[in-house]
């Protein structure tokens, strides 16, 4: 390395170096603090004590640390496929060249910058099980609507559906890719004599499928992490912990319950787990998804 | 392709130069360099103790981190106003903390504490096991104050491991309350409130009123005026309930207690199977069996807010609820015309026992690495005084933890059943939550095993002894440590 390159490291070093301390000191530290704190008995208060893998093999014995794990993969299973393929289908339909496009394309983002807490309050009115407008209208057609958020049974169902209105983000992303398919593809297909469904799974889906592999990798991390809509709806657990989702059960072993130690423990199984699942949807869609240029 | 052109096509454009440009470019980068380093060398913004230790006339500033808002705060204000004014030395700046025990011990975490907090009672044993609170028996000592001047349920919960950790700001009972009006339309005498379980359960009964399909017709009924079939087919709506041992669903953890039950041995270990709880428990989960789940959770979601005019019991959906000395501010404020009375709860126990009660308490306590930890007590010791004591009780609506308490007092008074709460407080039979550092996960698991009785269909001994094995093993684990650090702590204690 001559002088100048030197030099002009250090230059480009001292120029990202906000980055850089701000990330070394609110990433990397916490990230190599957490990973020693899980092998201790932590309670914030006082020094860390080394008790080995005593909070991973309490975590395997923790009912509790179950029940969340599946109610996380339950939603995770339902909200995933459910808010792409809504998503997807909502921005084939903005992508339409019909009147008024870009109010439709507004009114269909507009959910997704609400705050989420707002939000959650005005499904906690919409899903009451006595009064909510959700039951009145089911009611309306002779139906008796559940208690949507006072019944186990329904709490997470209720959570998926809820979930799902906020799309708007995925739908930004699909349209852009949606604008990148060659027009040519869908002229030669339609002279061949393909209907518009056929269009769609044979044309649009292999051709954005980048986008479908990125917003599913993003899916599966958004959902395991899912916090404040069970956390403000449900006042953190709901009925027989049935909205007990794996980063609620995290932040109440960390500040209710000060067992700070097997909560750095359970964020740790948290990022194995999202780390295996994007390997796994990685591995499982790299013969199916197409980027362009490619020979 | 094309932008690694135009790059280094823009490069040759501007080569790199010894002159003016090159010389801005390195003193900007050593500048950003060094004002780098200095931050890391100070210390990050907003991690030091900025705030000024005194006031402009050289009083001491005691930083005081309340939980309250509203009207308590305000009770609380005043008395800090009247102190701040007696003074010359010291200065107490007064702030309102939301969620006070997590911000108390981060900063405590943190080395910056406040100098006084107030938090409630069930957090004395987890901070101070945990050694985040400054004892206080020297200081208690040196004032002369001791057990003698308190109710001594209330002075118990400020105790752990021995040590002095907290002194009470305003404490609360709970008791049954019971709208005389609902009482009356069910044919029930008004002034006589249920005094065993087994009277409080007809009049439950008695005082709910269902919706029943009978052919094409819905009836309102008293729930004794259904037909045995129609009780086991629960196919009613419920208009108006008796009572209800989830409403407010705030002590639910503790019902064993009017049965005579214990939550732990006060030593090291979890009782929560014992007996009386698994009666208690077996009487709870009967309300499930007895009006239905499903309807008792259609009911309940109907219930508003508590603090607005569509808490249940304020606008007659509920007719006996447990309810603490508090209840009666929002009455007064959401359903002033109601008529209304308070009595102990019934309890199981045998006839003539100490009537039963949860007693809580708001406290005061000095954080470890508190800056001014003998003005905070300064000023904790006012507050402690009779005077000072019954301002902030009247203005709070509560009553005094004193046992010297002044002739003005209950005259003064505006809730008319101050009295029976005061009496209650001093009962033998005054329960408080165990006082456990692991006590908010144990609630927990108690709340969650209420729900699984009620609603998951699984028997009492399996919940309960699911709670058992749980905490128990949680316990052990947290004992485990304190027998490590025992010694050194309890040495530690004793030198402050």
């Amino acid at each position: 390395m001559t002088r100048t390159e030197r030099q002009n490291l250090m230059k480009g070093l001292a120029f990202i170096s906000p980055w850089i301390v701000g990330f070394a000191v609110f990433g990397l530290y916490p990230l190599g603090t957490s990973l020693y704190y899980s092998f201790c008995d932590y309670d914030v208060l006082n020094k860390p004590v080394f008790i080995g893998t005593l909070n991973y093999q309490d975590m395997v014995v923790d009912s509790v640390f179950w029940k969340s794990l599946y109610n996380t993969f339950y939603f995770a299973i339902f909200s995933i496929p459910l808010g792409l393929i809504l998503a997807l289908l909502i921005a084939v339909m903005l992508n339409q060249e019909v009147k008024g496009r870009s109010i439709f394309r507004t009114a269909y983002y507009l959910p997704s910058i609400v705050p989420l807490v707002g939000v959650s309050m005005i499904w906690l009115w919409l899903f009451n099980g006595d009064f909510g407008l959700v039951n009145f209208a089911l009611s309306k057609i002779g139906i008796q609507g559940p208690g949507w958020l006072t019944d186990e049974a329904w709490v997470k169902p209720t959570l998926v559906m809820s979930g799902v209105w906020q799309v708007g983000g995925t739908i930004v992303i699909f349209l852009a890719a949606l604008q990148d398919v060659p027009r040519a593809l869908y002229e030669s297909a339609q002279i061949d004599g393909a209907s518009a469904p056929v269009r769609l799974l044979h044309i649009t889906v292999p051709m954005i499928s980048p986008a479908i592999y990125f917003n599913l990798v993003m899916g599966i991390i958004g959902a395991l992490q899912e916090f404040v809509r069970p956390f403000v709806m449900l006042g953190g657990s709901g009925p027989n912990r049935s909205a007990l989702f794996y980063a609620i059960n995290l932040y109440q072993n960390a500040f209710d319950y000060l067992n700070m130690g097997y909560a750095c423990a359970m964020a740790w199984v948290l990022f194995v787990i999202i780390v295996l699942m994007t390997w796994g949807a990685t591995a499982a869609s790299r013969k199916h998804v197409y980027y362009g240029g490619d020979s | 392709m094309g932008e690694h052109h135009r790059k280094t096509s823009r490069r040759r454009q501007n080569p790199p130069s010894r002159g003016g440009a090159g010389r801005l470019v390195r003193f900007c980068g050593s500048a950003l360099t060094l004002a780098l380093l200095g931050w890391l060398l100070v210390g990050l913004p907003g991690c030091g103790n900025d705030q000024p230790d005194h006031t402009p006339d050289g009083r001491v500033i005691v930083r005081y981190w309340e939980k309250w808002t509203g009207f308590e705060a305000e009770a609380m204000r005043a008395v800090v106003d009247d102190f701040n004014a007696s003074q010359d030395r010291i200065f107490v700046k007064m702030l309102s903390v939301s969620g006070v025990d997590q911000k108390l011990l981060l900063s405590t975490a943190g080395g910056n504490p406040p100098d006084v907090a107030g938090v409630w009672t069930h957090t004395v044993p987890v901070f101070a096991e945990k050694g985040a609170l400054t004892p206080m028996d020297g200081y208690l000592r040196d004032a002369e104050i001791t057990e003698s001047d308190y109710i001594p349920a209330i002075w118990a919960c400020c105790q752990h491991r021995g040590f002095s950790w907290a002194l009470p700001a305003t404490p609360a009972s709970v008791a049954l309350h019971w709208n005389k009006r609902l009482f009356e339309e069910a044919g029930l005498d008004p002034e006589k409130p249920p005094t065993t379980i087994a009277e409080l359960e007809a009049m439950a009964e008695q005082l709910t009123v269902v919706e029943q399909m009978r052919g094409a017709e819905t009836v309102r009924v008293r729930f004794p005026d259904l037909t045995e079939a129609e009780k086991d087919a629960k196919d009613f709506k419920i208009i108006q309930l008796g009572h209800s041992p989830k409403e407010p669903g705030w002590w639910l953890e503790m019902w064993g207690f009017w049965f005579g039950g214990e939550l732990w041995d006060s030593d090291r270990k979890i009782t929560a199977m014992s007996p009386q709880n698994v009666e208690a428990f077996e009487w709870f989960a009967n309300y499930s069996k007895k009006y239905g789940r499903r309807n008792l959770d259609t009911f309940g979601a109907s219930f508003g807010n508590f603090s607005s005019p569509q808490n249940p019991f304020l606008n007659d959906q509920v007719a006996m609820v447990v309810q603490g000395v508090w209840m009666y501010n929002f009455i007064d404020q959401y359903a002033p015309g109601m008529r209304w009375g308070v009595s102990a709860f019934p309890s199981a126990l045998p006839a003539g026992s100490a009537p039963v009660t949860i007693i809580e308490s708001d406290v005061l306590v000095i954080p470890r690495g508190a800056k001014h930890p003998d003005e905070a007590f300064e000023f904790i010791r006012y507050v402690n005084t009779r005077g000072p004591m019954e301002k902030l009780c009247l203005g709070q609506r509560k009553f005094s933890p004193l046992t010297d308490v002044s002739d003005t007092f209950v005259p003064q008074h505006p809730n008319p059943y101050i009295e029976i709460f005061t009496e209650l407080a001093r009962s033998t039979n005054a329960r408080t939550g165990p006082r456990l550092p692991i006590w908010t996960e144990y609630a927990d698991e108690m709340r969650a095993a209420t729900d699984r009785m009620f609603a998951d269909g699984a028997t009492v001994d399996t919940a309960l002894g699911d709670v058992q094995k749980r905490v128990q093993r949680r316990l052990d684990r947290v004992l485990r440590r304190w027998d490590m650090v025992q010694d050194d702590r309890l040495a530690e204690w004793d030198r402050q």
